[in-house]
Order: C-alpha cells, then structure tokens, then sequence
C-alpha cells in the first residue's frame, strides 16, 4: 500500500490512477470501480494475479492492457497457488539479494467467484493453510457472468441463471449461497472481510486493512452485475446500497478472531426493494420472495447474536 | 557416455536418480520448489525437505495441496523471476496438464524431473512412458535419462537450456520410474556448486516487477494469437541447437558427453534398436551377448524427445536394415501404436533406403524387457522381410495371450 496511508475521508484516496480506462468491462460494470479502489490503495508496488474471469478477459486483450502494475494471469482455479508463488519467489530472491529486500511489494489475487467457490476453492484453501503472505479479493457477482450467466456456489436462493431457470417446477437457484467468507475466517487466517462497492469508505479501509497485516487476508466485495443480474446500467451502486440495507448482504470483517459489522442497519428495508429492480428476480411469486425474506431474517438473528447486538435492525416496511 | 574427464571436482556418491534430481537441484542454485508427492517422485521431494530443512539449500519448499497447484505456484515463482523446480509422475502430470501448456506459453523456464509411472485404470504405481508421453505436444524441451549420473548432469543442464534466451521455454527430464528412481548408481557430484552456479548464470528476463510491469497471460484475439504460437514453434526447432551447445559445454564442465541420439555398436550392425531411458542398459547387455554369437546389432537410445532429433536419429541409423523402435507407451488405435516409432517413421519418409522400421510395445505398467527380450525380438525380425505384416503394424511384446510368429 501507499506508505502511510490513512483513510479518514474520500480526499485521502491517492489520485493516482493504475488502472487505465478503455477496457471491455460493460457500461455500468461494478468491478472496475472496486478494481480502481483496489488499486489507489495498494499503490504501484504491487503484483496482481488475476483468475480468469471478466475482469481478466475484459482488460488485457493483447496488444492493449489497463494495468500499470505487473499482473498476471494464469488459468480458472489456480490463482492462489500462483500468487502463492509469486510471494515465495519474492521471499527467496530477496533473501538471496536478487531483488531489493528492503521494498514491500503487496500481491494480490483478484478472482470472481467461479473462481473462488467453486473451481479455485482447492487452491484457495491451501494458500490460506499454507499462510502466504498476500490478500485475496474475491468480486463476487454471483454467477459465472464471464461464460454468460450461468450458477455458481455463490448464486444466491431463487435467482435465475441461464442454467438455474425459473420454470414450472424448479424456482431459479434451489440452494442459498455458500458462506464462502465464512469458510475462509474458518481458516483462521489474520484478516477476512466483506464489503460492499457502494460503502467503498468501507471497502477502501478493508483493502488498506487486508494489505497491512502479516498473512493471508481476504476480502470478499458485492460487485454488481448489469448484464448477470438484468438491471438498468445506473444502478449498480444503488442495488450495492440496497443489498446491504436489506441485509441480502451484511458488510462484517474477522480481525484476528475479532468479528464486528462494519456497517450497521439500524432499520433494515423488505427484500423485495433489492430483488424488483434485477431481471433475475422477475418471474417470482410472492411466496418465492418471502421465503428469500426468512433466510435473511434467520441470518440477521444469526449475526445479532454472534455479535451480541442487535447491528442489523428490525425490518421496516416503508 | 565418453570416458569421464574430471574437469570440475567432483564426489562419487551412491545415489538414486530421485537423489540425483535433489542433488542437481541444490547446486542450481533454485529459489523456489512446490511439490505434492506421488509415487514414485515422492524421494525427490523428501530429499529436497530434508536439504532445506538442514540448511544445505537455500529455496522456499511449497507444499501445495495438489500437482495442479505444484505447478502453478512454479509458474507464478518463474513469472517473479525466480529459478523454479518441480517434480511429479504419472497422474499428477496429468493434473498438470492444462499448465504444462501455460508454463511454455508464458516462456518460463521451469525445470521439472518426471520419473514415469503407468497411467490409471487399472491403476499402477509401475513404470511406463504413458504419462511423459501423453505430453508431448505442450511445447516442452523434453529429455530422457537413462542412468542416475545423466539424471544429475540434465537437470543441471535444464536449467541452462530453459533459461537460454533464444529458447525460454520449460525442460523436462523423464527417466524410469522405479527401475531408476528407487535404485541406486554411483554417481559423481560436483563438490561445490561454484563452478555449476558459473555454469547457471542468473540471466535477465521478463518478469513480474513493480518498477517495469508487464502484463502476462493476457487475452489474445485472432489477430495475434497465431503469431505468438508461432515463436513457440521457432523457439523449439532452435531448442536442438541449444541442447546440443550445452551438452557440449556441460561436457567441458563435467567431463560426461552426451547427445541427442545415443549409439552402441552401430557402426556396421544390420539390426539395430531404438529406445529409450533405463533399459537402454538392459539393451546393451543384449547386443553384447548377441554380438558374441556374431549377430550383427546395435542399439540407439533417444535422449532428446522434443524437439525430436531427425538428422541426428536418421545419420545415426540409416545404414541399418532393420530398425526396432521399442516404446513403453501406447498410442491406443493407431496401427503404429508407438509414439517414437511413429516419429521416426515420420522421420525417415523422404529418405531413400530407410531401414525397414519396427514398432515394438513392450514394458506397460512394468513388464519386466529382459537381455533375452531383446535377443528374442532381434531373431524374430532377423527373419522377416518388407513383406511381413509385422512391420505394418506395432507388436505387443509379452502381453498374455498375443503370440508374435
């Protein structure tokens, strides 16, 4: 990260910008914006190692790229082995004098969440055990958007995919998502959060965060998807905000062991305004959207009583 | 192998191939190791632990959770500019194998020693050359070993060919899983690794660094991809040239000499065979007692596999009548089932008077080949002429139930 960098307000984010515009990701895509985050935190010293997935087809199409820092991608579910490698490659080299052992270089893995849940999962857990000094992002858009639009452990409950249609008898996805962050903590590595692109004060402080401790950190962002999701380019931030005033997603982070919500909710908004606004939510019934509501509102309990307050309020119909 | 002229000092040690590797591997100097054991690599990496582990090497060991993740992790070292080593067999480089192809295309000398092993179903810890084999077209400098001394002196001799930036593509080295990996050789080690690391220079490349970034493993359209495959396959016919300079300098460093193709008595043999790893010293010994019964044979063995040596393999063979390429992999439905033999075939097309070449399988999941194998395949051929069918098709050697006439 930028040397003593302190995140107080937006005027403290460097403006120096690493990551170029001109890239393919569509109009309203939420991933650059977190990718252009990422970066400003991290600073040029960095190495990022890209999964495969939007992000990595949509900013390097050869002979152009968008990245000022040295990136590197190799396949689908192996980024964490390699940013595994990278991190020891720079430990051993700088040991041995090959490169210049005073200077910090942050290593960063940025995978999507077919990468993460499903296909790099393997990987992923072992870098974490392994303990790899390095912080992985996940931009979670809950579905294999890069391949168009197909399910992934990350889909979440009734949500329709091109492989998860919502038909006669089958609702969209059958299954909530996995608890991936949860899994990750579960780790027991130093640093794991969620967040949240539209609370990017929020995000920022758990990149700079993620970045500073000693070991394996993990981030895990809300990236909203204009084209997976089905809604109108100009809400990609709203839905970010709805999403977590909803409680379809709860920013919280796991800071050596100690767990907190980062971004209270003292009067929590019905589903439903989260789910009306994306494509692939129509088609389903009232009673689909209220089962939706009752595994938010068990996970709310949940995470009231694993904190010991009540962070995230009562629902509120406006 | 040359009368050995002791250049750099050296130990003898009494070491198997897995050793060997080890052994090369801590006097390349290498930053970075990630390995997952499998049988019969397994005393390569438990070596290379026990180096670190005692302060005689100095590298990051990764013990990654899976070969796919072995090999990533030495490309993301390679790609930080770090010298790399990773070893495996049998299923684990078939988990490997979607990165075999991204090490080579990403140019990254990754140096890998592979004892081969069977491939399952049914399984089989034994050896064989189906998995080595089934690499071939990843775009890998691939060489065969055939004694734990070569084993020690080409994963040196890796490290230089891969790191050449004419070439900058990985080196593998195969040699046979049991019969070398879990025997024991006398070898001769340097005695210190100064003169080896002088050999190693450590050359600039690009690579992952803050101050020049680069952008690797991009997205590629139409347009370009062709062209970068393309100095794939320049990068790889240049490969023999370099092989060959370095196996003569590794023959001044070392004072062993090595080549592409290897020969035994060839000079006016009728019958000659092809093979390749360990058993070429089971050959020898055949053509030896062939020889004092005034048989007129000899034996070749392929050291090189990619890129595959045809002026070398056909200068070395074309004055024999009879060829019999004996491969320990099968090509299932082709008529010439055998990979080498299907090169060498292919190699000789255009030449007039090719010998008449043989495709012999033999050795699958460790059927022992004997000296007698060997005698034996030689009288069956020394009988047939252009018109048998046994040079129209491959021969299964010792299987149960087939009967070669």
């Amino acid at each position: 990260m930028m040397a003593g960098l302190r995140l107080r307000s937006i005027k403290d984010l460097p403006r120096e910008e690493l990551f170029n515009p001109g890239h393919g990701l569509c109009a309203g895509c939420t991933a650059s914006t977190i990718v252009r985050h990422l970066l400003k935190i991290a600073g040029r010293n960095t190495i990022v190692v890209n999964a495969t997935g939007c992000v990595e087809v949509s900013t390097t199409m050869y002979p152009y790229t968008s990245w000022k820092v040295p990136w590197l991608h190799v396949a689908f579910e192996n980024a964490a082995a390699v940013a595994s490698g990278v991190e020891a490659a720079l430990k051993a080299m700088s040991r041995k004098g090959l490169i210049d052992p005073s200077k910090r270089i942050n290593i960063i893995v940025l995978a999507g969440d077919g990468g993460t849940y499903d296909i790099g999962f393997q990987a992923l857990s072992g870098m974490l055990e392994r303990g790899h000094k390095l912080m992985y992002v996940l931009y979670d858009n809950e579905a294999y958007m890069n391949t168009g639009i197909q399910r992934s452990g990350s889909t979440p409950l009734h949500a329709w995919t091109t492989t998860t249609p919502i038909g006669k008898v089958m609702r969209g996805k059958l299954q909530p998502k996995k608890p991936i962050a949860e899994i990750v903590a579960a780790h027991r590595i130093p640093y794991v959060a969620t967040t949240n692109v539209a609370h990017f004060m929020d995000m920022d402080k758990k990149f700079l965060k993620g970045l500073q401790v000693e070991g394996p950190s993990f981030i895990h962002v809300l990236q909203p998807c204009t084209a997976g999701w089905k809604f109108d380019p100009r809400y990609g931030i709203k839905l970010a905000r709805l999403a977590t005033e909803t409680a379809m997603w709860i920013n919280w982070e796991m800071d050596h062991g100690s767990f907190k919500v980062t971004v209270r909710v003292p009067k929590r908004k019905h589903v439903r305004h989260y789910l009306k606004l994306q494509g692939r939510f129509k088609g389903l019934t009232e009673d689909d959207i209220e089962e939706i509501q009752k595994y938010v509102d068990a996970e709310v309990e949940r995470i009231n009583k694993l904190v010991g307050a009540q962070v995230i309020g009562p629902l509120v119909e406006d | 192998m040359a009368v050995q002229r002791l250049v750099v000092e050296q130990v003898r040690l009494a070491l198997s191939s897995n050793q060997a590797v080890a052994y090369a591997v801590r006097d390349a100097d290498v930053d970075v190791v990630a390995a997952y054991p499998i049988t019969p690599q397994t005393t390569v990496m438990e070596k290379i632990s026990e180096m670190i582990a005692n302060g005689e090497m100095d590298a990051e060991l990764i013990h990654v959770e899976s070969e796919h993740s072995a090999l990533s992790a030495v490309v993301g070292a390679s790609a930080a500019g770090a010298r790399v080593f990773t070893a495996t067999s049998s299923q684990g480089l078939e988990l490997m194998h979607e990165i075999l192809h991204i090490a080579s295309g990403l140019r990254l000398p990754v140096v890998m020693a592979v004892p081969t092993r069977a491939l399952s179903a049914p399984i089989s810890i034994w050896n064989d050359y189906s998995d080595l084999m089934n690499t071939r077209d990843t775009s890998w400098v691939t060489l065969i070993a055939s004694t734990a001394q070569e084993v020690y002196d080409t994963v040196i001799e890796a490290f230089r060919i891969a790191e050449d930036p004419r070439i900058l593509l990985p080196v593998m080295i195969g040699y046979d899983g049991f019969a070398m990996s879990h025997t024991y050789e006398p070898v001769y080690i340097a005695k210190s690794p100064e003169r080896i690391r002088e050999f190693l220079p450590r050359r600039d490349r690009v690579k992952l660094d803050p101050n020049r970034p680069v952008t690797m493993g991009t997205i590629t359209p139409p347009e370009w991809y062709y062209e970068l495959k393309y100095q794939q396959v320049v990068a790889m016919n240049e490969a023999l040239k370099v092989v060959k300079e370095t196996d003569k300098l590794l023959g001044e460093l070392l004072g062993r000499d090595y080549e592409p193709v290897e020969t035994y008595m060839m000079d006016d043999a009728e019958i000659g065979f092809l093979v390749y790893g360990g058993v070429y010293g089971t050959l020898v010994e055949a053509i030896d007692t062939m020889r004092s019964k005034g048989f007129r044979v000899g034996a070749a063995r392929l050291r090189l596999w990619r890129p595959f040596p045809v002026e070398d393999l056909v200068e070395k063979t074309r004055n024999l009548e009879k060829l019999i390429v004996v491969d320990r992999a099968i090509s299932y439905g082709a008529r010439i089932a055998g990979p080498v033999a299907l090169e060498v075939i292919s190699a000789y097309y255009y030449e007039d008077d090719a010998p008449l070449i043989a495709s012999v399988i033999a050795g699958i999941g460790q059927r022992t080949i004997t000296e007698d194998d060997f005698v034996k395949l030689a009288e069956v051929y020394m009988r047939k002429g252009r018109d048998s069918p046994l040079y129209r098709e491959s021969i299964y050697w010792g299987v149960r139930g087939v009967e070669v006439k």
